[in-house]
């Protein structure tokens, strides 16, 4: 029997280049603020989703170093690296972790650390993320990968390049009240339209920008919470992780998000709901086309369909934070920023303050339930989470 | 310097060597051992023509370290006319515009170049527009 399990804590670092922090202060910064907040409890594992240190702080083995950091030396610790989703995959050990028995309290750590290294240098270690042999040997960048979908997804569905413009838009308009995004100022069609190229047809506001950052979640079993826990409660209702071919080329289908399909349909499974029955869905924005196609893999929307979730028409967009399922609600990686292997602890953290009530300006009414989705690269990885608030 | 790991390579590299499983015929490039069609062990190699037509491009303007000198440069995704999808950079296209659905053939050209004058310099495939036949 699986225990349940419960998110006692959260705390995240701002998204920005923090060039007077290292690596382990920005972990350290996130694990004393979900510590904090979770009244106190001491983690018995730290799971920590990097995937850049080694290349860019030259640095590995960051579970000695954050717990020793962190005054925590005789606890368990280790990275999770699933590339862009090692955040997700750290969450999901920490759950397993819990959930199984094995340890009472668990941590998972986003930390990413991008700014002490600049250009080609940063560029390929992006590129490590995807086929060294057969892709990155051949100039390719996970933005030019990207750019590649949006392509063919314009051809193949006849779309209006502006139709991309929605999800930056609401994006930008959601990071303005939170006060961890990068970017806080609300952008126009105008402006969309004439931003600069950065790998056609991809251009500057289709791409999330990459920024260091850290967050951390605390898990535990109900029973063990401290008395008097001030938060409303928000358990962990399903977790999955599901794989694709790396390599973009190898796949029958490549606008097809097959590990991001599977990935929701195994937790939607386990939670026993559809995803109909879902308040909001923290997807993974780091480019714009991703949204419209995790979108459609969740089956929001049919194939080719997805981008018309963020047109505003009559009612505000179906994905806006007045619509049906916002999505971004705190900025998503477009505004929030990117950090890499700490991004899918930021939606966690993100989702949790949602379903708790203190989520500020932003704060959707009567939500329940949020869907987390963190992809590596084309969706080569995807790891869901459910989180559901327990009243009473 | 890596030279073993591009050595490994070579017919690929080179001569875009990949298999056809002996179980379902599926066409494999790049090799990969156990067929993603039928899951059977596939090690049959196979020669592709090299022959194919450009599935999307795009530019990349930012290159990574080691793809600076040739920045610009076009990437592509080529479907081969034996069904796989190839990553390739897209070459000798002067003032010809790529488009979804151009005919292109592989080419054996500079991919990166490790360093200074005396870094390794990696070679491999890269596609280009089908050149129209010359009649006599």
């Amino acid at each position: 029997m699986m225990s349940e399990v419960v998110i006692a804590g959260v705390g995240q670092t701002p998204v920005e280049e923090h060039w007077d922090k290292s690596l382990r202060e920005l972990g350290l910064m996130a694990l004393k603020a979900a510590v904090m907040d979770s009244g106190g409890l001491r983690p018995q594992a730290l799971f920590v989703g990097n995937m850049f240190a080694p290349q860019l702080s030259r640095q590995a083995h960051l579970g000695a170093l954050i717990a020793d950091f962190a005054g925590l030396t005789g606890i368990e610790a280790a990275t999770i690296e699933a590339g862009g989703a090692s955040g997700g995959a750290a969450l999901r050990a920490a759950y397993l972790a819990v959930a199984s028995g094995a340890v009472d309290v668990a941590m998972a750590l986003g930390v990413e650390k991008f700014s002490d290294v600049i250009g080609a240098k940063v560029d390929a270690a992006l590129a490590t993320g995807g086929d060294s042999d057969y892709e990155a040997v051949q100039g390719l960048t996970p933005t030019a990968q990207a750019a590649l979908l949006m392509r063919r997804y314009l051809y193949e569905y006849e779309v209006p390049r502006q139709a991309f413009a929605g999800f930056p838009l609401i994006a930008h308009a959601n990071g303005v009240n939170n006060p961890n995004a990068m970017f806080r100022k609300a952008i126009s069609e105008e402006v969309y339209r004439q931003a600069g190229v950065v790998s056609d047809p991809l251009n500057l506001f289709d791409v999330a920008p990459l920024a260091d950052g850290a967050a951390a979640v605390l898990l535990t079993r109900a029973d063990l919470l401290p008395p008097g826990f001030p938060h409303r409660l928000v358990r962990i209702a399903a977790s999955s992780m599901a794989t694709d071919t790396l390599a973009l080329h190898d796949r029958p289908d490549p606008l097809d998000f097959r590990a991001a399909r599977l990935s929701v349909e195994r937790a939607c499974e386990k939670a026993r709901i559809t995803p109909a029955q879902v308040d909001l869905f923290e997807l993974h924005d780091a480019y714009s086309i991703y949204a419209a196609l995790s979108l459609e893999a969740a089956g929001y929307a049919e194939r080719g369909q997805g981008w018309k979730l963020a047109q505003n028409g009559a009612e505000p967009a179906v994905v806006s934070l007045r619509g049906r399922l916002p999505i971004s609600v705190l900025g998503g990686f477009k505004a929030r920023g990117n950090p890499g292997g700490a991004a899918g602890i930021y939606q966690a953290v993100e989702a949790t303050l949602q379903l708790r009530g203190e989520a500020g300006e932003n704060q959707l009414p009567n939500v329940r339930r949020a869907m987390i989705q963190n992809l590596a690269g084309p969706a080569s990885s995807a790891v869901t989470h459910l989180l559901e608030a327990l009243d009473g | 310097m890596e030279i073993s790991r591009h050595w490994r390579l070579r017919k690929q590299r080179y001569a875009l060597v990949g298999e056809v499983c002996p179980h379902c015929e599926a066409k494999l490039f790049p090799p990969r051992d156990i067929c993603p069609e039928c899951g059977q062990e596939a090690r049959t190699t196979y020669n592709f023509s090299g022959r194919g037509e450009v599935y999307s491009y795009t530019t990349v303007y930012e290159p990574p370290a080691g793809y600076e000198e040739n920045a610009p440069y076009t990437v592509a995704l080529i479907k081969l006319e034996e069904g796989p999808i190839v990553t390739a950079q897209l070459t000798d296209l002067g003032d010809q515009p790529v488009e979804i659905g151009t005919p292109v053939e592989m080419v054996t050209r500079r991919l990166r170049q490790d360093g200074d004058e005396r870094g390794m310099i990696v070679y491999g495939y890269k596609f280009r527009p089908v050149l129209a036949r010359v009649s006599a």
